[in-house]
């Protein structure tokens, strides 16, 4: 399901399926989608800052058009507990691993892999901050 | 810490392309005659082999290099080199005058940052500015390449730090009159290209950015965001439109006015040792 803002408008609700994952689409190359992404985040239950959320930055192959600065984004991904991705939408290599990844994080969210829950991203990102 | 406004007076309302640089590779400033000789030479013999080619008079390039002592920022940076060709047309008589058909300059102001770990017989000059025929700049290059095993490139600006300039250049004091403050805006996915010119009046951008800025001298990226978040916020209210989700391409003070394709004009003397200290950090970074 994609969408350009939060809240989701809420006539839909109850036909609306689980979320199971929320990426955040930040393209480097406008300070709009970060402000955007900003206001979003509020609408978010708290709940899902346990591993269901992640940030996908767009636009990294392209430094010299970039409007947003790579430590506010990391900042972003620090004080939210989620992880930050990167890719380049216009190779198609990188968009097809990019998918991969995402399609396995919600795999993962979904709890369709025994073992492993939303909470084990958020354990990892732990233990790079501490070193 | 002062300039001479005489001898820097060649830098000023000339639009300059610009390079990064990396470091000449046994460079000696003695040996600036024979470097012009050389480089004489080689233009000449590219130009029979037919390569730059000017359509017209034929000409002979006359090479001159120099040293600029007062293009630095402190004594731990090189001097400033200056390349001139001019040229003297065969075709009219002896009393003509050398007309300067190109100038190019290598300089380091405050670039600590790369000459401080550089092994002996390495020179460090980051930042290159051309201003001249395209064909003159390649010759020259391909020359220093050569011979000082060193690397040109391109050097572009990054919208983030276009905006950090136009805050930087906003909340100067100047003598005289202003004029506007202007942003270039390129729209991003339109089948044709559409660019938006925001024009400011300089008083009110620099009003604007005297309330943002909280420690005179010292300049946040925090400082920065709110400056230009504020202009979006009125560009907004007016035409609704969200400039930040656009390309900001260029921008235009009374102090300097820069574009993203790496093209800088410097139009006062007093800010330009501060103008060239933000150049050489960008060069220097991507260099590095």
């Amino acid at each position: 399901h994609l969408a350009t803002s939060l809240p989701l408008p809420s006539e839909r609700d109850h036909l609306r399926p689980r979320i199971d994952l929320v990426v955040f689409m930040i393209d480097i190359k406008s300070k709009y989608s970060l402000k955007n992404v900003e206001t979003s985040l509020a609408h978010v239950d708290a709940s899902f800052f346990l591993g269901k959320v992640c940030f996908l930055v767009t636009g990294v192959g392209r430094v010299n058009a970039c409007s947003i600065e790579t430590n506010a984004i990391c900042k972003l991904g620090k004080d939210y507990c989620s992880p930050v991705l990167y890719c380049e939408l216009e190779l198609e290599g990188i968009r097809v691993a990019t998918a991969q990844r995402l399609l396995r994080m919600l795999q993962i969210c979904a709890g369709h892999i025994p073992g492993v829950s939303a909470l084990s991203f958020v354990s990892l990102m732990r233990n790079c901050d501490d070193d | 810490d002062s300039v001479d406004p005489q001898r820097t007076a060649f830098v000023l309302r000339k639009a300059w392309t610009l390079y990064s640089v990396t470091p000449l590779y046994r460079f000696r400033r003695a040996r600036l005659r024979d470097y012009a000789r050389l480089l004489s030479a080689f233009i000449a013999a590219e130009k029979q082999k037919g390569l730059a080619v000017q359509v017209g008079i034929e000409l002979d390039i006359k090479v001159a290099l120099s040293s600029l002592a007062d293009l630095r920022g402190s004594e731990l940076d090189q001097a400033a080199l200056l390349v001139q060709l001019s040229s003297r047309s065969r075709a009219s008589s002896r009393n003509s005058e050398d007309k300067l058909v190109w100038s190019g300059w290598f300089c380091s102001v405050f670039g600590d940052d790369l000459s401080e770990n550089l092994p002996e017989d390495f020179t460090s000059l980051p930042l290159f500015l051309s201003h001249g025929a395209e064909s003159y700049t390649s010759l020259v290059g391909s020359w220093f390449q050569k011979t000082f095993d060193c690397c040109f490139r391109r050097l572009a600006i990054s919208p983030q730090n276009l905006s950090w300039m136009v805050a930087m250049w906003v909340g100067c004091k100047l003598d005289r009159a202003a004029s506007a403050t202007e942003l270039v805006f390129s729209m991003p996915r339109l089948a044709q290209p559409l660019d938006i010119s925001y024009a400011i009046h300089p008083e009110d951008a620099k009003a604007l950015w005297d309330t943002v800025q909280k420690t005179p001298g010292e300049i946040t990226q925090e400082e920065v965001d709110v400056f230009m978040n504020c202009l979006y916020a009125h560009f907004h209210r007016h035409f609704k439109i969200h400039l930040s989700a656009a390309k900001l391409v260029k921008v235009s003070t009374s102090v300097a006015s820069a574009h993203c394709d790496g093209i800088v004009k410097i139009l006062q003397s007093q800010y330009l040792p501060g103008v060239l200290m933000l150049l050489t950090e960008l060069a220097i970074s991507q260099i590095q």
